[in-house]
């Protein structure tokens, strides 16, 4: 994505080489990122207490066995060779084998990790759809100090909302209704109905959160000089609002809607524990109390280059919203 | 507002630490009592919230969680705080090079969520109540340590710090004295609102069963327990769920609390401002084609702190077609609130009244909330006259164009707006504006942002946006300000060309009484809100009537002035708009202020054809007053 975008920056000459610069910086720094976690996932197995496999197998499994694990799983190597073994493993995309199931790792991981992010990009999506238009109202609404005290109410509810964290959001949820109301299914995958309560939940936080950036970076934005020139040549409010002030204010709520993002995909973790969601979060909770390093070791890796990639998407459209960003050493 | 948010806070704050507290010595045994009569209640009188799966009452042990709940999530934000406070200390006190490498790795940290470090730490130091203090803690440290060193660095930047370095102060030493005390509010503010995080990423690791490990229990594995029983009995997932969110919600109000009581928030709230008093109505007299704009006795306010200010008092003006005036003073003398009164781009709660308020025969008081508005009607017929005869330049042209649009697009659009013409031709008319302020190569440089043009040239093309349709009138506030000498001349030019091609009127606002002079031929001289001189350019140097328009002028050094005695300055400050002296404005500053001075004000009048003049002894001739005046030694 980037190398298109600093491909096609290269061809429009010399004064675009910002682009490339941006490019190769960007890239860089992902590379290192991959490299960083990479290590982290392999070193997380060596520098558990104990030997992991007699954790894995419990107490009474004999030494024979214990042994043999060992020596197919390579730990009785140096440590410099395991992880040239690792990374070599790791560029073929042999994620190593499930300690429980038996089943190669990446297969675990490519059946579950469609469901997952199927849902938190639902999420993502129900978030941003509800909160731009959302924070844009309220400011509208509230501006020059009119309607303070519904202003505040909404402002003290958006708080309060944006508080309760996920999971307790999806318990919330769960007992209104599936439990009082009976309308929607309390756990599992299986149509549509299945999916609105765990993308609310994941959803709901982040919008009101978002909607409230929005808001105060909307305000922030028609304080600008540059609005004043707007309202200067005498442009519709709705031509202000839409065209000059929300561009502005939302390359900053890209920013932090980008760490939302990342937040909500950690939030499929609960969110999937408590509706039976079959994805990776379900999936890398029962393998840490199952202790089976191999599989924990694959997701967390799949779920922090999910995250890195989820970064530089929101940097690059940064980059073209506001392109100022790009130029600047971020 | 502030009151209520610290006292709910405060409220919480008692409430949840307390229980942490006491709760475990009261109701312990009420929590353990297992009773097989009463498995899996609803709630009932004995059993508020009802009973578990073994008969165990449920609000019991709610309420001694607390003290794990809240005593584990503290610990764990320590441990956070601790780690995150070396780290991001670390940079500063280890210098250059391993400062470098300790910010690119909690760069990287920093950009994966909490929970998904804290379930990795949690693989790292096993599952359990001991493993998820360490992971929690560790997964804070990052964000904490960024935090941390951001600020450092901002302090490790002043003056202060620096003269510590150059006096051989130690590193340890400056950041335990010099850096660290200046930092420490904020710090504690956001600590504060990692406790409330740190109490939900508890919950949660429990919940998912990494962490508290029965027999022992906090709200996570009450939360859990219930959760597997809603169908049944929904009270007991919902009552752990309120705790955690109340524990949650008292430590970040707490946080917001203090930010606030120590000012790095905005205090956001408070009653909302009274209705405005009608204007008061004055008959209007005959409009005259020949005057393009006139305005009588336009006063801006502003609501404030114990009622309003006024910083506009009652200013008159009849600019005839054509006619070019400069409105000189101080800052804070209301010159450029006059301009955007006059615009109409003062906003609530900004209140602009006029008794007459004319542009080309139209009345602007009518599309305003004024007593004689006709409403949407005339807002209509006055925004597309405004947008057409009417053109604004700003004083700082680094911001007065929308970073994110091109030139040629924010050009574009006046023409679209008010003149419907269709997306090509709009742009071609930019293109041919941006070409008649000299701005080369028009066609590319219309295409670019903002930020790749230079001052002067972003000025030019504000001037080309205000000649997009015809403008009657072009008012500049402080146009040259902000730039350098040399762009300054060119602008100026560029000015007076624009108005000689489109024979419109200039107001022109601005501090200073040589530039005034050379484009306009009458000035204003503005003085707390009023207008104190009105006289033609001529007249200025060598004519003057009132102490003030000397002092300006006075002050400005020229060719002659002798440069072995001190510049002149005016003594004193302007006057605070909150306290205006009864007398004259002037009077504390005046050499020639007598006791009429301080308890009369005088008012703005004629004393010859086109000049006019508030003050008492406006009679003195220049002579006899600059005998008077001592800080007019160099007035020619």
């Amino acid at each position: 994505m980037t190398v298109a975008a600093a491909g096609l920056a290269a061809l429009k000459g010399p004064a675009d080489n910002a682009w490339v610069r941006f490019g190769l910086r960007r890239a860089g720094r992902l590379v290192v990122s991959v490299w960083v976690l990479v290590t982290a996932a392999f070193l997380m197995i060596h520098v558990l207490p104990g030997d992991p496999v007699r954790t894995a197998l419990g107490p009474t499994a004999p030494i024979s066995l214990v042994e043999q694990r060992r020596e197919a799983m390579g730990l009785n190597d140096p440590l410099w060779l395991q992880y040239v073994h690792y990374l070599g493993h790791l560029v073929t995309g042999d994620l190593g084998v499930s300690m429980s199931s038996g089943l190669p790792v990446n297969e675990v991981i490519s059946a579950r990790l469609g469901s997952t992010v199927e849902m938190a990009l639902l999420a993502f999506a129900v978030a941003v759809i509800v909160s731009v238009p959302l924070g844009t109202l309220m400011t509208v609404l509230a501006r020059h100090g009119r309607r303070r005290g519904s202003d505040w109410a909404l402002t003290s509810a958006g708080v309060v909302v944006a508080t309760i964290p996920e999971f307790l959001m999806a318990v919330g949820l769960v007992f209104v209704f599936s439990v009082q109301l009976g309308w929607l299914p309390v756990a599992g995958r299986a149509g549509f109905d299945s999916y609105i309560l765990p993308v609310l939940s994941l959803a709901i936080g982040p919008a009101f959160m978002l909607a409230r950036i929005v808001r105060v970076e909307l305000l922030t934005v028609l304080q600008a000089d540059y609005i004043r020139t707007a309202r200067a040549k005498r442009l519709r409010p709705a031509a202000i609002y839409l065209r000059h002030a929300l561009p502005n204010a939302l390359t900053a709520t890209l920013t932090i809607g980008g760490l939302l993002l990342g937040g909500l995909v950690a939030g499929t973790v609960l969110i999937e524990n408590i509706f039976a969601w079959p994805g990776l979060g379900s999936t890398i909770v029962q393998s840490i109390l199952a202790k089976d390093y191999p599989t924990v070791q694959g997701v967390v890796l799949v779920y922090g280059i999910g995250v890195l990639l989820i970064n530089l998407v929101v940097d690059v459209a940064l980059a073209v919203l506001d392109p100022r960003s790009a130029i600047r050493d971020s | 507002m502030r009151k209520p948010l610290a006292i709910t806070a405060a409220a919480l704050m008692v409430l949840v630490l307390g229980l942490a507290l006491v709760a475990p010595l009261i109701w312990q045994d009420r929590a353990a009592a297992v009773d097989s009569a009463a498995i899996l209640q609803g709630p009932s009188s004995a059993h508020p919230v009802g009973t578990d799966l073994l008969g165990r009452d449920i609000l019991a042990r709610v309420l001694v969680a607390t003290r794990l709940s809240v005593g584990l999530a503290l610990l764990a934000t320590g441990i956070g705080v601790a780690a995150g406070l070396l780290l991001g200390t670390a940079p500063t006190l280890l210098g250059r090079r391993a400062g470098r490498w300790i910010t690119a790795v909690i760069n990287i940290a920093v950009a994966f969520p909490t929970l998904l470090l804290a379930l990795f730490f949690a693989v790292v130091f096993g599952v359990g109540a001991k493993g998820a203090v360490l992971a929690i803690g560790f997964a804070t440290a990052p964000g904490f340590a960024r935090l941390t060193q951001t600020m450092a660095a901002t302090v490790a930047n002043r003056d202060f710090i620096a003269a510590a370095r150059v006096s051989g102060v130690g590193r340890v030493r400056i950041l335990l004295r010099h850096v660290l005390p200046n930092i420490a509010e904020p710090l504690v503010v956001s600590a504060t609102a990692a406790a409330g995080s740190a109490v939900l990423a508890f919950a949660s690791l429990s919940f998912l069963g990494l962490g508290v490990q029965a027999p022992s229990y906090d709200w996570g594995r009450l939360l859990g327990e219930g959760l597997a029983q809603i169908y049944i009995h929904p009270a007991g997932a919902l009552a752990a769920g309120v705790a955690v969110v109340l524990a949650a919600m008292a430590f970040n109000l707490t946080g917001e609390a203090v930010a606030r009581a120590i000012g790095l928030r905005s205090d956001t709230g408070g009653p909302p401002p009274a209705d405005p008093a009608p204007a008061t109505e004055v008959p209007v007299t005959e409009r005259s084609a020949e005057n393009l704009l006139e305005f009588a006795n336009l006063r801006v306010s502003f609501p404030a702190a114990g009622g309003e200010v006024t910083p506009v008092r009652g200013v008159s003006l009849t600019l005839r077609t054509g006619e070019a005036v400069g409105i000189v003073g101080e800052s804070g003398s209301g010159k450029s609130l006059t301009a955007l009164a006059i615009a109409r781009l003062i906003e609530p709660p900004g209140r602009v009244q006029a008794d007459r308020l004319d542009f080309l025969g139209a009345d602007l008081r009518e599309s305003t909330g004024s007593p004689e508005g006709r409403g949407q009607d005339a807002a209509r017929e006055h925004r597309k006259l405004l947008g057409t005869s009417l053109a604004m330049v700003f004083q700082d042209p680094m911001t007065s164009l929308n970073p994110t649009h091109k030139v040629g697009r924010q050009l574009a659009e006046v023409a679209r707006e008010h003149q419907k013409a269709d997306r090509r031709t709009a742009w071609r008319r930019a293109v041919d504006r941006l070409a008649a302020v000299r701005i080369p190569d028009a066609g590319r440089r219309a295409r670019q942002l903002p930020h790749e043009f230079s001052g002067g040239m972003r000025q030019r093309a504000m001037i080309g946006m205000g000649i997009m349709a015809s403008p009657r009138l072009i008012i500049a506030d402080e146009p040259t300000t902000a730039l350098d000498v040399t762009v300054q001349r060119q602008v100026l030019e560029l000015l007076a060309k624009v108005r000689a091609a489109e024979q419109a009127g200039l107001l022109f606002i601005s501090h200073d009484v040589t530039v005034v002079s050379q484009v306009c031929d009458r000035v204003l001289v503005m003085y707390a809100g009023r207008i104190v001189e009105d006289l033609p350019t001529g007249s200025l140097l060598a004519d003057a009537r009132h102490p003030y328009t000397r002092a300006l002028v006075a002050a400005v050094p020229d060719m002659t002035t002798d440069r072995n005695r001190p510049l002149a300055v005016i003594p004193g400050r302007p006057p605070d708009p909150h306290a205006l002296p009864t007398g004259c404005a002037y009077a504390p500053r005046c050499p020639l202020a007598t006791d009429r001075c301080r308890h009369e004000d005088p008012p703005l009048t004629a004393y010859a054809e086109g000049r006019r003049v508030a003050c008492w002894h406006a009679d003195l001739t220049p002579a006899g007053q600059a005998q008077t005046a001592h800080l007019g030694g160099e007035a020619p």
